[in-house]
C-alpha cells in the first residue's frame, strides 16, 4: 500500500516536470511536435530508471561506508553522462530515425535536471532498493505523461492566434503553468 | 584584447544575453527556487560563482583538453566546482542551503554553466571568458531577484521577509506554488519580447 502511495505521489501529486519544475529544457526544445515528445520520453524513462539504479547503488555500498558522500554530485554526475552515452550509441545502432529526430536532445538528456533529480531524490530521502524502484519509475512515467499532454497542446497552439510578443516559449511556459494548476487537483489524494 | 571588447563582454550579459529570458536556459531553478526575493538571490550568486570560475579554469585549460571528451572534462570541472560552493553554503549559509535543497547539485545541469563553457569559454582567453561568466551570473541573479520579488510582493505580501502591504491585503497565494512560477515566468518573458519588438531589435525566440 505504501509503494502504491509513493507512486501516485510521484506520478501526479509531485509531478516532477509541473511541481517539482525538473527538466525543462527539453521540455520546451521538443514538445513541439507528438513524435519528438514520445521519442524524448521513452528515453528520459530508460535513463532514469536506469541511472536511479546505478547511483543508488554505488551511493549505498560505494561512498556511505567510506563516508564520501561529499563527492556525491561529481559522482552521480558522470554515473548519469556515461549512461546517455550508452543510450546514444545504442540508439545510433537499433533506430537511425529516432536518433535524427532528436537530435541535439539526446545529448542533453546529460544536462536534463529530471535524471540527476531524481537520484539526488532518492539520495535525499534515503530510499531503500524497491522503494527507489518505484519512484524513478513513477517519477519518470509522471515526466512522460506531462511531456506529451504538453506537446498535444503546443501543436494545437501552432495553429492559434497568439499574440506576436507571446508566441514561442512566452505563451508555452503560461500553458504549462494552467497544466500545473489542473495538477494541482491531485493534491486531496495524497498530501 | 582590447578594453572595448571586455566592456561589451561584461555588460552583454545585462541585456544582450540576459538568463534566462534572452538565453531560454536554465529555467528548472528559475522556476523552483524564486518562491521569495532572498532564495532567488542566493540561487543567482551560486551560480554566479560557479559559471564565473568554470569559464575561468575551463578558458584556462582550453588548449589541453582534447576536443573528443571535451563535455565530460567540462561536466567533471563543473561538478568539482558545485560541490565547494554546496560545502560553503552549508558551512556559512545553512538555511538558505536547506530552503535551495536538491537545486544547488542540480547547478552541474544548469545548462547556462555548460551552455557558456561550450559557446564561449573553449574559444576565449581566460580574462574575457570570467567577464563573460560574471556578466551573465549577474544577469541571472538580477533576473531571478525579480522573478522571486513579484512572486513574493504578490503572493505573501512581502519583499525579503519585510510586510509590504497593510493587513487589508489580500495575498495571492498561487503565485508562490507551482504554477504561479510558468505564469510570472511567461508574462515577464511576454514583456521583454514586446520591449525588443518596441526597440526595433531583430529577435526570434522559441
Amino acid at each position: 500500500m505504501d509503494l502504491l502511495y509513493l507512486a501516485i505521489s510521484a506520478t501526479f501529486v509531485n509531478n516532477i516536470l509541473l511541481a517539482q519544475y525538473l527538466g525543462h529544457c527539453p521540455f520546451l526544445g521538443v514538445s513541439k511536435r507528438i513524435e519528438t515528445a514520445l521519442g524524448m520520453a521513452a528515453a528520459i524513462i530508460f535513463v532514469t530508471i536506469l541511472s536511479a539504479i546505478f547511483t543508488w547503488t554505488v551511493l549505498t555500498y560505494a561512498l556511505i561506508p567510506y563516508g564520501l558522500e561529499f563527492l556525491q554530485t561529481l559522482t552521480f554526475i558522470l554515473i548519469i553522462a556515461s549512461l546517455v552515452q550508452l543510450v546514444e550509441i545504442l540508439m545510433k545502432k537499433k533506430s537511425r530515425s529516432l536518433y535524427n529526430a532528436l537530435g541535439v536532445y539526446l545529448a542533453l538528456i546529460t544536462t536534463n535536471c529530471a535524471v540527476m533529480g531524481v537520484a539526488l531524490l532518492v539520495a535525499r530521502e534515503e530510499l531503500g532498493f524497491i522503494e527507489m524502484l518505484v519512484f524513478a519509475t513513477a517519477s519518470s512515467f509522471g515526466y512522460a505523461l506531462a511531456l506529451l499532454l504538453f506537446a498535444g497542446h503546443r501543436e494545437r497552439l501552432q495553429i492559434s492566434a497568439i499574440p506576436k510578443s507571446m508566441q514561442g516559449t512566452a505563451i508555452a511556459l503560461v500553458t504549462a503553468g494552467i497544466m500545473s494548476l489542473a495538477f494541482i487537483g491531485f493534491q486531496g489524494m495524497a498530501s | 584584447m582590447s578594453k572595448g571588447k571586455l566592456g561589451a563582454t561584461l555588460t552583454a550579459g545585462l541585456w544582450k544575453r540576459l538568463p534566462p529570458f534572452r538565453l531560454v536556459l536554465g529555467l528548472c531553478p528559475s522556476l523552483a527556487v524564486t518562491t521569495s526575493a532572498e532564495n532567488g538571490l542566493g540561487m543567482g550568486i551560486a551560480l554566479a560563482l560557479v559559471v564565473t570560475m568554470s569559464n575561468g579554469i575551463i578558458s584556462a585549460l582550453r588548449k589541453l583538453i582534447p576536443a573528443k571528451v571535451r563535455i565530460a572534462s567540462y561536466i567533471v570541472i563543473i561538478a568539482t566546482l558545485v560541490s565547494i560552493v554546496e560545502t560553503l553554503m552549508k558551512a556559512y549559509f545553512f538555511p538558505l542551503s536547506e530552503q535551495l535543497g536538491i537545486y544547488i547539485p542540480l547547478i552541474v545541469v544548469n545548462c547556462i554553466v555548460l551552455g557558456r563553457a561550450e559557446g564561449f569559454a573553449a574559444k576565449n582567453p581566460p580574462l574575457l571568458s570570467m567577464a563573460d561568466g560574471l556578466s551573465v551570473g549577474i544577469g541571472y541573479t538580477l533576473s531571478l531577484t525579480l522573478i522571486g520579488s513579484i512572486r513574493e510582493i504578490l503572493g505573501v505580501g512581502s519583499w525579503f521577509g519585510l510586510p509590504v502591504f497593510g493587513a487589508a491585503f489580500e495575498p495571492l497565494a498561487f503565485l508562490v506554488l507551482a504554477p504561479g512560477a510558468f505564469i510570472t515566468i511567461g508574462i515577464l518573458l511576454g514583456i521583454q519580447n514586446l520591449f525588443s519588438r518596441w526597440r526595433g531589435e531583430k529577435f526570434v525566440q522559441g
